[in-house]
C-alpha cells in the first residue's frame, strides 16, 4: 500500500500559537507551591499516599486556569505561556539561593517577580527538612556525597526533582477514561479483605488513586466551564463557536472514553499536563502516539467526520502545547540540560507487537506537525526496521534535512532484542518507545529512572595518575603511583578498580535517592496509568510497575579508547614515554595556556570557592588568580617535551576511523562501565542497566576535568555518548558509523547516543535524502542503536552566535534533544560547532 | 587457492569513501595516479603525473601518491558494502588519473569487486588502446565517459591529444560495455556554446547504445591545488557557467533525444 504523502498546509492558527508563546522570557509562578504547602500544613500525620492525593486534588481545584487565545486545544499549567511552577516536596534551597540570578545566567533564564520570591520565601521555610533530596542525602554514605562533591558523577536529576521519565497508558485513559479507571481501582479494593496483611497500604493507596483520578475529571470540567463562559462573552463568532465546542469536549473527557479524534487530542492534552503538575519529573513521553490515536483518527477519517487538514490542525495544536510547559532547573542542571528541554519524546513508525510493521498516517503526519510547529517540543523520534516503508525514512530525513535536528532514529533491531535480554516479553519489546532522549522502554508497564545519573568515564582515570587523590583528598582506592606500574595490564586493572569503586558508590547514592521518593512522595495519579500498580496495591516509587529499572549514564568512551590506547601504545608497547612523563604532562595540561573563557570560568570558580570559605576577595586578588590560573607553569623545555608527546598521541590511530583494532578496544572500554552495572539492585526489586550518553553534561561536566592521556586538554568537553571525539573522525560518515557500530549497543540497554554533524549540502536534492537514508540504514544493519544529525552550517552557527536576534527559532540537536541554539551557553554552543562536519563528497 | 591478483599492484593517490554526489547511491571513490592527458580545467592536478610529487595545502606538505595491492584497497572497499546495498545502487568507482592506464592493477580491482557483489564503475577519458579497455569491461557496470569536444584541433588544444582514438573508441565500448554514459564537462572559452554541446550530444547520441549524457559544469575548487604543486593555473580568470546557462545546455542536450542531467 502507498500512504497519503501529499503535503498538508499549515493552518495559520498555529503560527499565532507559536508566536504568541515565544514573546516573552518565561517565568516562575508561585501558586502550586503555595497551594501544595496548604495541603500538606492541613493534612499532618496522615498517610504519605493520601497526603500526596489531597495535595493534588488541592492544587487542581485551586490553581490558576486559562484558555490562551486560539487554542484548540486547552490546559495549561501556569498563567504565562511556558512558564513553570516549583516543586518544593523535592528540594528548594538551590532555588531560593538562585532567585537573583535564575533571570540572567546564561543557561535557561526565567523571570521571577520581587512578590514571587517573597510569596516562596515565605512557603519555603515550611519545607525544610521534608523533602526528598534532604532525605536522599541521610540515606547515602558519607563516601558517596563525597564522590559526588568531587564530581565523580552527579545524580542531579532526581536527588533534586520528581522521577518522570515515563510514559503512562494513554490508550487506556483514550479508552474508558478515569471513569474506567476509578471503576478498576475500586473493584480492586472491593476484593481487599480488611484482615490482609497489607491491607492498611493498598487500601490507602487504592483511595489516593480513585482520589486523584476523581481531581483529574473535576479539573477538566473547571475548563469546560471556563469555556463556555467564555463563549458567551465572545463576540467572534468562530471563536465563540470554537469555545462552545471546548466546553463540550472537557465535560466529555478526560472523564470518559475518547468518542472522536477531537476528544482523543484533548483527553490526551489532560493526561499530558497533568502528570507534570504532579510532579517535576522530566520526560514524560507521549510515546506511541501515532499507533494509540489512529483508531479514532481512522474512524472519524472514515465516517467523513474528519479530515486531514482538521486532524493536522489539532496534532499542530498538542505540538504547541508540548512547548507551553517549562521547568526550572538548578543553575549547574540546566546547563547539563540546556535548551528549556522537556524531553516529552514523541515516536513514529516500527513494530507492532506481533513484529508486522505499524507505520500509518500519523506517522507521517507527525513528522508534518513537527515541521509545521518547528519548536524544540516534542522530542520527535523513529523507529526503523528492515520493514520500514521507504517513504517514510524519506520523509523523516526531510525533516532531518531541515536542520531542526528531529527526528532522532531508533533501531527496532537492536532495541527489541536487548529490552528481552532484559526481561521483557518479546511482544512487549517489540510495542518500545523511547523516553527523554534516548531511553528505550515498554509504555504503561515500566517504571525504568532512566537518566539516574551522569558517569564521567574520563575522572576514575584521572584517578589512577593521581592513585585515588582529587584536589588533594583521597576520595577513591590507592591503586598504586604509576610510576611504579610495569605493565599495562596493571594500569588498566587500576582503572577498572577506580571504576568498580565509584559505580558502586554511585549505585549506593541512587538507590537512597529511590527510597527517599518512595517515602516522600509516592505518585498516585501516574501510578493509576502504570500497570500493576492497581493490582499490586501500590505505588510505582514503590515498585508497583511490571518492569523496574534503574539507568545511570555513563560518557566520555572515545576519549577513555583513545588516552588507554596512547598509554598502552606510547608507554607498554614502544616505551617512547614513561607513565610518570604522562603524568607530569597531564598536570601541566600538556604545556598549553588555557583559553581566556575556560580560565575566567575557572577564576570564577576559585574565587567563589574563596568567598564561601568565609575570606574577603579584591579585584587584585581576582587578577592574581586570573594570571595564575591562565598561564603556564612549565618551563620552555618542559613544554618542547610535552608538545612532542601531543603529537606522538595524535598521530595514533583513534577511534570512529573504521579501524578494528582501536574500535573493539573501544567495545572492551565501554564494558568496564556497562559490565558492572548489571550486577545491581534497586530498591523497587529491578536491576540496573547502563546507558551510554551524556544529554549535554559532556561540557559542563568536561569543565570540571583535567587533561586526559588522548591530548584532550584540561577543562575541554568531553566526547559525547558514544561518538568519536570532536574533530577526531576524519574518514567521513561511514567509518565513523561502522566504528560505532563495534561496540556493545545490547548491553547498555538504557541507551546509547550517536550525534552526527552534516553539512547541508551533504542532504540536498532527492539523491542526497536517498545517501542518508542508506547511510541510516547501513549503520542499524550493522547493530548500532540510535543515530541523530545535525544540519546546519559551521558559518551559520558562527552567525547566530553574533547575531542571535537573527536566529531566535534555530533549533540546533543538543545530545538526545533538540533546543533553540541561541539559549544555549557559550560553551555548549561551541561544542556543537566543533562536532566534526561530515560533507558528501 | 590461488588469488594472486589480489597481490597485483597499482598506484592511487586517494580513496574518498561516501561519495554521494558522483554516480549512482553511497559510492568509494578510488583515485588512480597517471593520466595521459593535461586538460587545462583539470580539479586533481596531483592526478596527473605518474610519479610522487610534493604538494602544500593548508600550509601542509604532503606527498601524493602510494603503491598499494588490489587486496589492501579492496579491504577499504569492502568496508562500505552494507551502505552500497542500502543506497540501491552504490558501489566502487575508478576515477583518476586514468584506470585505463593501469590495466593489470584495474582489472583485477574490478574483478574482486563483482565477485564480491559490488557494483562497479570507471570514469575514464577513453584514451587507451581498445585491447586494454576490452580486458576490463566484462567487470564494469556502468563506463562513464567524457566526450570533451568533436573538434579534434580544439580538443588538443585543451587537453593535449587529439580525440581520434577517444572517438573511435567510444564507437566500441557503446557496442561491448553494459553500459555507457557520456559525460562534458562544461568549460568557457573550450566547449560552452549550444552548438559545441549539440554536436556532442549528437555524436553521443550515434552510438546507438547511450541514453544519458551528464554536463558537469566547470569549477574551480582544485585551484588552490596547481600553486600546491608549484604549478600555474591558467584558467583563473575563467567563471564558472551560470545556472542559467546550464539549463539552456540541458535542454540542448534533451532535444537530441537524450536524457540530460547537471552534475554526476
Amino acid at each position: 500500500m502507498k500512504f497519503y504523502t501529499e503535503p498538508i498546509e499549515k493552518s495559520p492558527r498555529i503560527q499565532k500559537l507559536v508566536d504568541a508563546l515565544y514573546e516573552k522570557m518565561p517565568q516562575i509562578e508561585a501558586d502550586r507551591a503555595v497551594l501544595l504547602t496548604e495541603s500538606y500544613m492541613a493534612t499532618e500525620g496522615e498517610p504519605i499516599i493520601t497526603r500526596r492525593a489531597k495535595a493534588f486534588r488541592h492544587i487542581l481545584e485551586h490553581l490558576p486556569i486559562v484558555i490562551r487565545e486560539n487554542e484548540l486545544i486547552v490546559g495549561a499549567a501556569t498563567r504565562a505561556p511556558r512558564g513553570c511552577q516549583v516543586f518544593p516536596e523535592y528540594s528548594f534551597e538551590w532555588l531560593e539561593s538562585e532567585f537573583d540570578t535564575v533571570e540572567t545566567r546564561t543557561a535557561d533564564p526565567f523571570y521571577i517577580s520581587e512578590e514571587t520570591k517573597q510569596t516562596l520565601s515565605k512557603v519555603y521555610k515550611y519545607w525544610k527538612g521534608k523533602t526528598t533530596s534532604e532525605l536522599a542525602t541521610s540515606y547515602m554514605t558519607d563516601a558517596a556525597k563525597i564522590a559526588i562533591d568531587h564530581g565523580m558523577f552527579t545524580p542531579g536529576n532526581y536527588f533534586y526533582n520528581g522521577i518522570g521519565h515515563l510514559t503512562v497508558d494513554y490508550p487506556k485513559v483514550l479508552a474508558v477514561g478515569y471513569r474506567g479507571i476509578i471503576k478498576e481501582a475500586k473493584d480492586a479494593r472491593a476484593k481487599l479483605s480488611a484482615g490482609d496483611a497489607d491491607f492498611a497500604k493498598r487500601s490507602h493507596f487504592l483511595d489516593a488513586v480513585i482520589m486523584s483520578c476523581e481531581a483529574a475529571i473535576a479539573y477538566a470540567k473547571r475548563y469546560s466551564e471556563l469555556a463556555a463562559q467564555m463563549a458567551k462573552t465572545t463576540a467572534d463568532v468562530r471563536r465563540r463557536k470554537e469555545l462552545e465546542e471546548i466546553a463540550a469536549v472537557c465535560r466529555e473527557v478526560p472523564e470518559y472514553g475518547a468518542k472522536s479524534f477531537r476528544e482523543a487530542c484533548q483527553s490526551f492534552w489532560f493526561v499530558q499536563m497533568l502528570l507534570q503538575i504532579e510532579s517535576s519529573g522530566h520526560s514524560i513521553s507521549p510515546g506511541r502516539f501515532d499507533q494509540y490515536m489512529y483508531p479514532y483518527y481512522k474512524k472519524d477519517l472514515d465516517a467523513g467526520k474528519l479530515t486531514r487538514e482538521e486532524a493536522q490542525e489539532l496534532m499542530d495544536c498538542i505540538w504547541v502545547k508540548l512547548n507551553d510547559l517549562n521547568k526550572v532547573r538548578d543553575a549547574a542542571s540546566a546547563e547539563g540540560f540546556a535548551g528549556y528541554s522537556l524531553f516529552q519524546n514523541l515516536i513514529a513508525g516500527g513494530q507492532d507487537k506481533y513484529g508486522r510493521d505499524a507505520t500509518n498516517d500519523l506517522s507521517f503526519m507527525s513528522v508534518t506537525a513537527t515541521e509545521h510547529v518547528f519548536l524544540p517540543q516534542p522530542s520527535f523520534s523513529v523507529r526503523v526496521w528492515n520493514g520500514t516503508p521507504h517513504e517514510f525514512l524519506i520523509r523523516a530525513a526531510e525533516l532531518t534535512r531541515t536542520g531542526i535536528g528531529f527526528p532522532a532514529y531508533y533501531n527496532d533491531e537492536v532495541i527489541i532484542p536487548a529490552l528481552q535480554s532484559r526481561g521483557l516479553t518479546l511482544e512487549d519489546a517489540r510495542d518500545y518507545n523511547i523516553i527523554g532522549c534516548v531511553e528505550p522502554q515498554k509504555a504503561a508497564k515500566t517504571d525504568g529512572w532512566h537518566d539516574a545519573a551522569f558517569f564521567n568515564m574520563c575522572r576514575p582515570l584521572e584517578l589512577v595518575f593521581s592513585n585515588g587523590k582529587d584536589k588533594g583528598v583521597q576520595i577513591g582506592p590507592r591503586t598504586g603511583e604509576v610510576e611504579t606500574m610495569r605493565t599495562y595490564e596493571e594500569f588498566e586493572n587500576a582503572y577498572r578498580a577506580q571504576m568498580n569503586y565509584f559505580i558502586e558508590l554511585l549505585v549506593n547514592a541512587d538507590n537512597a535517592i529511590d527510597v527517599a521518593h518512595a517515602e516522600r512522595c509516592p505518585l498516585p495519579f501516574q501510578s493509576s496509568m502504570v500497570e500493576d500498580c492497581i493490582g499490586r496495591g501500590k505505588s510505582l516509587q514503590e515498585g508497583g510497575a511490571i518492569y523496574n529499572f534503574t539507568g545511570p549514564q555513563g560518557f566520555g568512551i572515545a576519549n577513555v579508547t583513545d588516552g588507554m590506547y596512547a598509554v598502552k601504545k606510547l608507554v607498554f608497547e614502544d616505551k617512547k614515554y614513561t607513565l610518570g612523563f604522562f603524568k607530569k604532562a597531564l598536570d601541566a595540561n600538556f604545556g598549553q595556556e588555557m583559553d581566556s573563557q575556560m580560565a575566567a570560568k575557572l577564576t570564577a570558580q576559585v574565587a567563589a570557592s574563596i568567598v564561601a570559605s568565609g575570606k574577603e576577595l579584591t579585584e587584585e586578588d581576582i587578577k592574581t588568580v586570573y594570571t595564575t590560573v591562565k598561564a603556564n607553569k612549565a618551563s620552555d623545555e618542559e613544554k618542547k617535551q610535552y608538545a612532542a608527546l601531543l603529537a606522538d598521541i595524535q598521530a595514533l590511530p583513534k577511534f570512529g576511523n573504521d579501524e578494528d583494532e582501536i574500535d573493539l578496544f573501544a567495545r572492551e572500554m565501554a564494558y568496564t562501565y556497562t559490565k558492572p552495572m548489571e550486577s545491581y539492585k534497586n530498591p523497587r526489586g529491578g536491576i540496573f542497566q547502563a546507558g551510554l550518553y551524556p544529554v549535554s553534561a559532556n561540557v559542563p561536566l568536561g569543565a570540571q576535568t583535567g587533561a586526559t592521556p588522548d591530548g584532550r586538554l584540561a577543562f575541554t568537553p568531553i566526547a559525547d555518548g558514544v561518538s568519536p571525539a570532536a574533530g577526531r573522525d576524519v574518514k567521513g560518515p561511514t567509518a565513523s558509523a561502522n566504528s560505532v557500530s563495534r561496540l556493545d549497543h545490547y548491553i547498555a540497554s538504557n541507551g546509547t547516543l550517536f550525534n552526527m554533524k552534516f553539512h547541508p549540502s551533504a542532504l540536498e536534492g532527492r539523491s542526497g535524502l536517498e545517501s542518508f537514508a542508506a547511510l541510516v540504514r547501513g549503520y542499524f544493519d550493522q547493530k548500532g542503536s540510535h543515530m541523530q544529525f545535525n544540519v546546519v552550517s559551521r558559518e551559520t552557527l558562527r552567525d547566530a552566535q553574533k547575531h542571535p536576534e537573527k536566529y531566535k527559532s534555530l533549533v540546533v540537536r543538543v545530545a538526545g534533544y533538540s533546543a533553540l541554539f541561541t539559549t544555549l551557553s557559550k560553551g555548549l554552543q561551541e561544542d556543537i560547532i566543533n562536532r566534526t562536519e561530515q560533507q558528501g563528497f | 587457492m590461488e588469488q594472486s591478483y589480489l597481490e597485483t599492484k597499482g598506484r592511487i593517490f586517494n580513496i574518498q569513501r561516501f561519495s554521494i554526489h558522483d554516480g549512482p547511491g553511497v559510492r568509494t571513490i578510488v583515485f588512480l595516479k597517471g593520466c595521459p592527458l593535461r586538460c587545462r580545467w583539470c580539479c586533481n592536478p596531483e592526478s596527473q603525473e605518474w610519479h610522487f610529487e610534493n604538494m602544500v595545502q593548508g600550509g601542509v606538505t604532503k606527498l601524493v601518491g602510494r603503491d598499494v595491492t588490489v587486496g589492501e584497497v579492496l579491504e577499504e572497499i569492502a568496508r562500505d558494502r552494507v551502505y552500497y546495498r542500502r543506497s540501491g545502487f552504490g558501489g566502487m568507482t575508478l576515477s583518476g588519473g586514468e584506470c585505463l592506464w593501469q590495466p593489470e592493477f584495474s582489472e583485477a580491482l574490478l574483478r574482486a569487486a563483482k565477485e564480491m557483489g559490488i557494483s562497479t564503475a570507471i570514469e575514464t577519458t577513453g584514451y587507451a588502446e581498445m585491447d586494454v579497455i576490452r580486458r576490463l569491461l566484462p567487470y564494469v557496470d556502468t563506463v562513464l565517459m567524457d566526450i570533451k569536444h568533436v573538434d579534434g584541433e580544439k580538443h588538443k588544444e585543451f587537453t593535449t591529444r587529439d580525440n581520434a582514438k577517444i572517438l573511435e573508441n567510444a564507437r566500441q565500448i557503446a557496442k561491448e560495455a553494459n553500459c555507457l554514459v557520456v559525460r562534458t564537462p562544461v568549460i568557457p572559452t573550450f566547449n560552452d556554446t549550444e552548438s559545441d554541446i549539440r554536436s556532442i550530444a549528437e555524436f553521443a547520441k550515434s552510438l546507438g547504445t547511450v541514453r544519458e549524457m551528464h554536463l558537469l559544469p566547470y569549477h574551480r575548487i582544485g585551484s588552490d591545488k596547481y600553486a600546491g604543486l608549484g604549478r600555474t593555473y591558467t584558467m583563473a580568470h575563467i567563471e564558472p557557467p551560470t545556472k542559467e546557462k546550464m539549463q539552456t545546455l540541458l535542454s540542448v542536450v534533451e532535444r537530441v533525444g537524450l536524457k540530460g542531467q547537471i552534475g554526476g
